[in-house]
């Protein structure tokens, strides 16, 4: 066990530069005042889905008969359906089902990607041609027809979306992570480590994935924003999440039939779904240019 | 001509190129001015960041803008002043009247072309010629610079040239419309040592059969003192020293000289002496300290060192220098201290 | 280069066995039974049971697949449960309306994305490369179907200068829409990666060595920074055809083309399995030939490419 703090004090200095990098990240994101925005829109999302029954004026679920398809005013700011639901409510709680799909169906293909980029990367071999020839198959497959065909299977509902988005988006993950193991592998200080006697788990937990984890927040960060598209466009056809729950891209598929009578219908959905997606693209370009500088 | 009345081809006075960068402005050359005399190799020494390298851009206008700008000065080259034409005149200047050979011959040739096609293009830009003449004298250029096998070798691309083959590559083509100034940027600094003697040596007898003259920016004093007959030393963007061969390396009257002869080996001193390498660093060229420049690393300095920058000026003749003790040095009333 | 070509070929074998997999497993776990989607309601259970068997579909998956599989060799993609026609002949109707759609949104792409992009490099923070970079961020954030929907509605309801949907007489203002939408994204994409490809490789010294030689900046452009800045940008493009074809059902939907990518969408609604991996297959094929193509290009492009596989390959 001696050996272990022996190695950690070994690479203390890469720590060092390790917590620097973030650091100054930070300091170069805090400058960039796009990255500043995408963030503040990121927040106020967040804080918006949780809460939503504070914000919204109406239940968004509620049909009010005599109101139905009120064009945008005073008292539903955003109109209102042929239901006579108001829209301002429903896009209020819409964000919740982006929001969520968003995280967590990327933190899905996240864990599945290290996993097999970790696997892929650091032991090589076999395990790594079965693993990048999977990820070909996943590449050469079309994203969008694969989450459907996979909707088909599970059914619609939330929890099938994560699944359906999450395992379709792994093989970048795990190509990316394949990477920076290759790259940071046969760095001094691990050799350093291994010499002295860490094990493969002590290595790959302690050491590289720390030091490779920018590229996956980057990643992951823009990802957000193509899940919630990938979320809105199964909705729209009718195999993500169903009604009455409100979903930007379901109100979207409902206004198809309307769009000469009711135009606000489909306008406020695709605006809010623009700048959320705007918001962690922005995050994401901000990250990508805060780690590394001398990519801008 | 002006060139055979006062045998200058080249003459740059007071020139400023600075370059705005978001942390602020960055000096790197400020207020320099030589001549060039035809047939001659004058020599531009400095540390790196120095500004000698953008010295040589400056004269051809190839710095990049933005954030670099040249914001004062004459470049003047037969009489024309260089920072006043405009850019399809200075085209007919670049590659055809004044060449340019860079430091770094891997990175200086374009991978996705052939280098036949990238010695003839620079023939073509300037000479209306037939396609067979251009090729007749593209394989007169590879012989003259001892390429083997020219005819095979127009077919190649640059990878599959060593770094001395392509830098001779890069010397076919700033001679292939005989300039008047090749200006060579570190030509050898990339290269191995034993290659390193071949490139000057072939830069050496391409001046004598092209009857050009030669600028050679380096920070190789070996290489200054066999191939070039005057000097000027910069430090910090500024001109610190101006001189023949044998006065700079003999009787140098600027402390940063003298501190560079200090540093290097001497194969001609009988008297085996400590190597002294000059204490401290270069100051940020952004944030020059007032007075003279080298003051904080000088041993001489004194109180008006602080307080005025020397200017460059003539100490004899023929020997410029910036530095308020040099009549000192010349008179020997200052002895090197320690 | 002809044996790095056939060594392509064969690589795409595996992924060809790896798609009709996942495929038919997908389709083999829908719970709904093809018979029953042929037969309508109230056929008796006997001669479902006489269509199942003749179809094969009794036996275990594996037993299906190996069929499947001999069959392909062949050449035959099966027939459509629901519309019992071959599978290719319904492929055949649809693939060219997807094919001539997306030939025109790689169009948009390569004249749009190269052009913006370049001019924004060259003119970097004028504003024009701030136009640039405003609208290529802000089309990656847009919906497709959403940007569809409102172009259908500014340009075909409220200005009426476009038809809204369909493919009319195949007229080229049938075209612009759908292919302005489905190129939205990728155009974007491109514009970005040929500026900051454009911007890396003019920071080369290659470039300056070209001013040095008194060329003009539209010749050091044209010539030295195009070629080198193209080469990523190649790869984008080639990659998005195959996707332009698979990525097609939202656009195809909302403007009701009858393409490919509306076929497979619906052959999944109605289980329609041997449409479905027929077609899926068809895409693929079509995007690693794509990836085939690149790679040949790209060993044009580059020509350090070039030598290495001769390396390899002799």
């Amino acid at each position: 066990m001696e050996n272990i703090s022996e190695i950690d004090e070994l690479t203390t200095e890469k720590k060092y530069s390790r917590s620097s990098l973030y650091k100054d990240a930070w300091r170069r994101l805090r400058r960039n005042k796009l990255a500043m925005l995408g963030l503040a829109i990121v927040i106020i999302l967040i804080l918006i889905a949780i809460f939503a029954p504070l914000i919204a004026p109406y239940d968004p679920i509620e049909r009010i008969k005599k109101d139905s398809s009120l064009s945008p005013g005073k008292a539903y700011f955003f109109g209102t359906d042929l239901l006579g639901r108001d829209i301002f409510s429903r896009v209020i709680y819409g964000s919740r089902i982006s929001i969520e799909v968003g995280i967590v169906a990327v933190g899905i293909s996240v864990v599945i990607g290290l996993f097999f980029g970790a696997l892929s990367g650091y032991f090589g071999g076999i395990s790594d041609i079965a693993i990048m020839r999977m990820a070909d198959i996943f590449f050469a497959f079309p994203y969008i027809l694969g989450a459907i065909a996979i909707m088909t299977v599970l059914g619609p509902g939330i929890v099938n979306i994560f699944i359906a988005i999450g395992i379709l988006g792994w093989a970048s993950f795990a190509r990316i992570f394949r990477g920076s193991i290759l790259s940071i592998k046969n760095k001094e200080y691990i050799e350093a480590a291994r010499a002295l006697g860490a094990n493969n788990y002590r290595i790959i937990t302690k050491h590289i994935f720390p030091n490779s984890m920018a590229p996956i927040i980057v990643y992951a960060t823009m990802n957000v924003g193509v899940a919630i598209i990938v979320e809105a466009a199964l909705s729209f056809l009718g195999l993500g999440v169903q009604p009455p729950t409100p979903s930007w891209g379901k109100m979207l598929a409902e206004s198809l039939d309307y769009i000469d009578i009711a135009p606000w219908m489909m306008l406020f959905p695709g605006l809010a779904i623009v700048i959320t997606v705007l918001g962690f693209v922005l995050l994401g370009d901000g990250l990508r240019d805060a780690f590394d500088p001398k990519l801008k | 001509m002006d060139i055979s009345k006062n045998n200058k081809i080249l003459e740059v006075k007071n020139l400023k190129t600075f370059f705005y960068t978001d942390a602020g402005v960055v000096k790197a050359v400020d207020g320099i001015s030589f001549d060039l005399k035809f047939g001659e190799t004058l020599g531009i020494v400095g540390e790196t960041g120095s500004g000698k390298s953008v010295t040589a851009l400056s004269i051809l206008r190839l710095i990049p803008q933005p954030p670099g700008k040249i914001v004062d000065g004459e470049i003047l080259f037969d009489g024309k002043d260089l920072l006043k034409v405009s850019n399809r005149e200075l085209q007919n200047y670049r590659g055809n009247r004044i060449s340019m050979i860079f430091q770094d011959p891997m990175t200086s040739l374009n991978p996705v072309y052939t280098i036949g096609n990238q010695i003839m293009e620079s023939i073509t830009i300037h000479r209306k010629l037939k396609k067979k003449d251009i090729i007749k004298e593209s394989l007169k250029l590879l012989e003259m610079v001892e390429i083997p096998e020219p005819m095979k070798r127009l077919n190649n691309y640059p990878h599959e040239f060593s770094g001395g083959m392509r830098q001779r590559v890069m010397i076919a083509m700033a001679i292939a419309n005989s300039p008047s100034i090749l200006i060579a940027d570190e030509p050898t600094t990339a290269l191995d040592v034993t290659i390193q003697a071949q490139i000057l040596e072939l830069m050496e007898s391409v001046k004598i059969k092209t009857n050009s003259s030669i600028i050679i920016i380096t920070h190789d004093l070996g290489v200054v003192a066999k191939y070039a007959s005057r000097v000027m030393v910069m430090y910090a963007g500024k001109p610190v020293e101006f001189s023949t061969v044998n006065n700079i390396f003999y009787r140098p009257l600027h402390p940063y000289t003298m501190g560079l002869m200090e540093s290097i080996t001497r194969l001609d001193e009988e008297k085996k002496e400590e190597l002294k390498p000059i204490k401290g660093s270069p100051p940020s060229l952004m944030d020059l300290p007032e007075g003279c420049i080298f003051r904080v690393r000088c041993k001489y300095a004194i109180d008006k060192c602080r307080k005025k920058y020397p200017p460059l000026i003539e100490a004899i003749k023929g020997h410029k220098v910036a530095c308020h003790r040099a009549y000192e040095f010349l008179k020997g009333n200052l002895k090197n201290i320690d | 280069m002809f044996f790095y070509i056939i060594k392509r070929i064969l690589q795409v074998i595996p992924v060809i066995i790896g798609v009709t997999l996942i495929l038919f497993l997908l389709m083999y776990v829908i719970p709904e039974d093809p018979a029953r989607l042929i037969l309508q309601k109230g056929a008796t259970e006997e001669a479902l049971q006489n269509l199942r068997v003749k179809m094969g579909i009794d036996k275990p998956l594996y037993v299906q697949y190996w069929r499947y599989m001999t069959q392909l060799a062949k050449g035959d993609l099966g027939t459509s449960y629901r519309y019992r026609r071959p599978v290719d002949s319904i492929l055949a109707d649809h693939y060219p309306n997807s094919i001539k759609l997306a030939i025109a949104a790689i169009l948009i792409e390569i004249i749009i994305g190269l052009v913006a992009g370049i001019i924004s490099a060259v003119k970097k923070y004028s504003f024009w490369d701030i136009l640039v970079t405003v609208s290529t961020t802000l089309a990656v954030c847009i919906p497709v179907f959403w940007l569809g929907m409102m172009m259908q509605v500014v340009f075909g309801l409220k200005l009426g200068w476009l038809p809204m949907s369909g493919m009319g007489d195949g007229s080229l203002r049938y075209y612009i829409l759908p292919a302005v939408t489905l190129a939205s994204v990728s155009t974007a994409f491109v514009a970005r990666m040929t500026r900051s490809s454009m911007l890396e490789v003019m920071s080369n010294d290659y470039i300056t060595t070209a001013y040095a030689k008194g060329l003009s900046q539209f010749k050091v452009i044209g010539k030295h920074a195009l070629k080198n800045a193209l080469i990523p940008v190649v790869t984008l493009i080639g990659l998005d055809l195959g996707a332009l074809m698979g990525g097609a059902i939202l656009t195809e939907t909302v403007f009701s083309w009858p393409g490919v990518g509306r076929t497979i969408y619906l052959a999944i609604l109605q289980r329609d399995a041997p449409v479905v991996i027929g077609g899926t297959l068809v895409l693929v094929l079509i995007f690693v030939f794509i990836n085939l193509i690149v790679d040949v290009t790209y060993a044009w492009l580059d020509p350090r490419i070039r030598y290495e596989k001769k390396e390899v390959n002799v």
